[in-house]
């Protein structure tokens, strides 16, 4: 059995750990224990609970695809948390930090984001329990990116852009983390994907974890059945652990982590962490990273700014060496294929994240590796209004 | 005895403080940092070298410049220790690497520590190792004589303060506020507290203060609330920064900075 037994002493196996300077040690610990503490507490389920159904639209639906399921020849699910209110599972997380920073007495939330999806979640919650709200997110990011910049900032959130390193989400992290060294005693660091120092990567898959939890119920309803295989993207990890979780002590379920190929792993423009990375410590934790021959971290690339990132959840890590979870690439090519794809078929608009592990299903297909009697769920992780412009440029040129 | 240990008693017998100067090796070049370090070596007690990362979390905008300067400039652990070598053909003055974990982890620790001894190296920082995670960190280092110096912040708690200092040897690195490295206008009081609380709890080792410390008032104040030693980054990176076209000059005006540093390390 699997599930209930990791981290152990805040590890999976050897990846995990608290990486971080001293200054942060104290701030972890006091998170750690609030997390164990009201985590089983009446309360503060309820009151999360309120939350995730009145506020965020939970459960969010397990919609058929029957026309892509027609075309691709497999019974293809989609887990619809490009339903869930701010356009993505982000909110899900976000919630339950921002009900556990209010109960430690925090008065301020920062936030990294890639994408947006996390900062403009982290905004919405700043906004539902009035906390002040700052941002950091790279330029490139911002550039991509600026529907959700202005979002952030309709929400009343402060949106700080980070010209440092690479521009994005790394190095939006790295002064996430500096602002929080500086300001921990009055501030909580809502961490967006299961990344970061220990408590954050059991604390956030926790949160994520009712997406599989519904998905298991929903699935058994539509098909009265467990799936052949669950699909979802891979950045930090956050949406795929969600999904996969409580899935993971049944045995045949496949479960496929999908990591941005970018321009393929030959042209060393891609993202793919656990595919063609190696180990060492980022951001607090000891995972599969990009890295070069002198531990220096490397750029990344994805046509997907959420999952541009050089490192990934230290729980991966060990699911990948356990090989529990398969972890496979998709190009920007097949994902741009993809997104044409739901929008044509089955009229959504998909994250571009998200499209990366439809993606997948269409290659498990295209490979017959995948059957029309097999039921496939895709864990649409968000949807795609964000990425229009990048979509407009990519299709024209 | 380690190097260390020994320039804190002698400073101690002369009634001085030990002045710690940090430089980025390989900033703005490899080939300046050994006439750098030797120029500094005339006043500073210890030298820190700090290794070049891509990330470096706990510094501040001085100091991410600097790394990444070096790391354009082709900067590698390897190089570092062949500067290390360098530097130790023309001084005795203990030289202690400051350097994020992943490279180090990525080198190798034992292959690290090993090279580090060899090439004349005293001790290591790695300010985003805690003691939980640095067991073969201070294993490997004590097989090779290498101090192992930790950090202690103003949210340490107590019992905290004495398990860091178990683990920690030369001397301890007191955060002096809550942030990253770079120079401030004024020093912040919490470093008295903290110097008190090591002090207390273990006479032995030396604590030095450092984060913020950028003018010869903060080394007195410092100096007075009880320290054994100061550590001046930013403050002279930035000099090497603003002179980084013109060595000569760069040269000249460190020797008059850490000269003024150095002496208000000495008590009347």
């Amino acid at each position: 059995m699997y599930i209930g037994k990791y981290p152990k002493a805040g590890k999976f196996g050897e990846y995990g750990g608290q990486y971080v300077p001293e200054v942060l040690m104290h701030a972890l610990k006091e998170l750690e224990e609030a997390y164990l503490r009201y985590k089983g507490d009446e309360k503060f389920k309820e009151e999360l609970d309120y939350y995730l159904r009145t506020f965020a639209g939970r459960p969010t639906p397990l919609y058929f695809c029957s026309r892509l399921s027609d075309l691709l020849g497999t019974k293809l699910y989609l887990k619809r948390e490009d339903l869930v209110h701010g356009g993505a599972h982000k909110l899900n997380n976000a919630i339950g930090q921002a009900l556990l920073a209010k109960r430690m007495g925090k008065s301020r939330l920062i936030a990294e984001t890639g994408a947006g999806q996390h900062g403009l979640a982290t905004a919405i919650v700043g906004a539902l329990f009035d906390l002040q709200t700052e941002i950091y997110m790279g330029d490139e990011d911002i550039e991509r990116q600026r529907l959700n910049v202005f979002r952030m900032e309709l929400m009343g959130a402060e949106v700080h852009p980070v010209g440092s390193g690479s521009r994005t989400l790394k190095d939006a992290i790295n002064e996430a983390i500096r602002d929080w060294v500086t300001n921990v005693q009055d501030t909580h660091y809502l961490l967006g994907s299961v990344v970061g120092p220990h408590p954050y990567p059991m604390m956030v898959r926790d949160f994520q974890r009712v997406v599989g939890l519904e998905t298991k119920r929903q699935v058994l309803e539509a098909e009265g059945r467990l799936p052949d295989a669950l699909v979802a993207c891979v950045g930090g990890g956050s949406n795929s652990i969600g999904m996969f979780y409580d899935f993971l002590d049944d045995e045949d379920v496949a479960l496929y982590g999908v990591e941005a190929g970018g321009e393929g792993i030959a042209s060393n423009r891609h993202s793919a962490t656990l595919c063609a990375g190696s180990k060492g410590v980022l951001h607090g934790t000891y995972s599969y990273l990009l890295q070069d021959e002198d531990g220096q971290i490397l750029p990344t690339h994805s046509v997907a700014p959420g999952l541009d990132y050089s490192g990934v959840g230290p729980e991966h890590a060990f699911l990948k060496d356990m090989g529990r979870v398969t972890y496979d690439i998709v190009t920007d090519v097949e994902t741009l294929h993809a997104f044409e794809l739901l929008c044509k078929y089955e009229g959504i608009l998909p994250a571009l994240e998200s499209a990366h592990a439809l993606a997948y299903v269409k290659r498990l297909a295209d490979e017959n590796r995948i059957g029309k009697k097999d039921c496939v769920v895709v864990c649409l992780s968000g949807r795609g209004d964000k990425d229009v412009e990048i979509i407009e440029r990519a299709l024209t040129t | 005895m380690s190097r260390i240990s020994d320039t804190f008693s002698d400073l101690e017998r002369s009634g001085e403080c030990a002045f710690i100067a940090y430089i980025m090796a390989g900033d703005p070049d490899p080939s300046l940092t050994p006439s750098i370090a030797k120029a500094i070596a005339q006043y500073a007690d210890i030298i820190e070298l700090g290794i070049p990362f891509s990330d470096p979390i706990a510094d501040g905008k001085t100091i991410q410049a600097a790394a990444e300067r070096a790391l354009r400039a082709g900067m590698t652990p390897q190089q570092t220790f062949e500067i290390i070598s360098e530097i130790r053909k023309e001084t005795d003055t203990p030289i202690v690497v400051m350097g994020y974990y992943n490279p180090i982890l990525h080198f190798g620790v034992e292959r690290f520590m090993k090279k580090l001894a060899e090439c004349g190296g005293d001790g290591i920082i790695i300010p985003d190792l805690p003691m939980e995670e640095a067991d073969e960190v201070v294993r490997y280092a004590k097989e090779n004589g290498i101090n192992t110096i930790f950090l202690i912040a103003p949210t340490t708690p107590e019992d905290r303060i004495e398990k860091i200092c178990a683990c920690s040897s030369g001397f301890v690195y007191l955060v002096s506020l809550l942030g990253v490295t770079g120079a401030r206008e004024a020093i912040s009081g919490v470093a008295k507290t903290l110097i008190r609380s090591v002090v207390e709890k273990r006479p032995d080792i030396p604590p030095a203060v450092g984060f913020g410390i950028s003018k010869p008032e903060h080394v007195r104040e410092i100096i007075a609330d009880g320290a054994k030693g100061v550590i001046v980054g930013s403050a002279i990176v930035r000099l090497i920064a603003e002179h980084k076209d013109e060595p000569e000059k760069m040269i000249s005006a460190l020797e008059e900075f850490c000269a003024e540093l150095k002496a208000a390390t000495r008590k009347k």
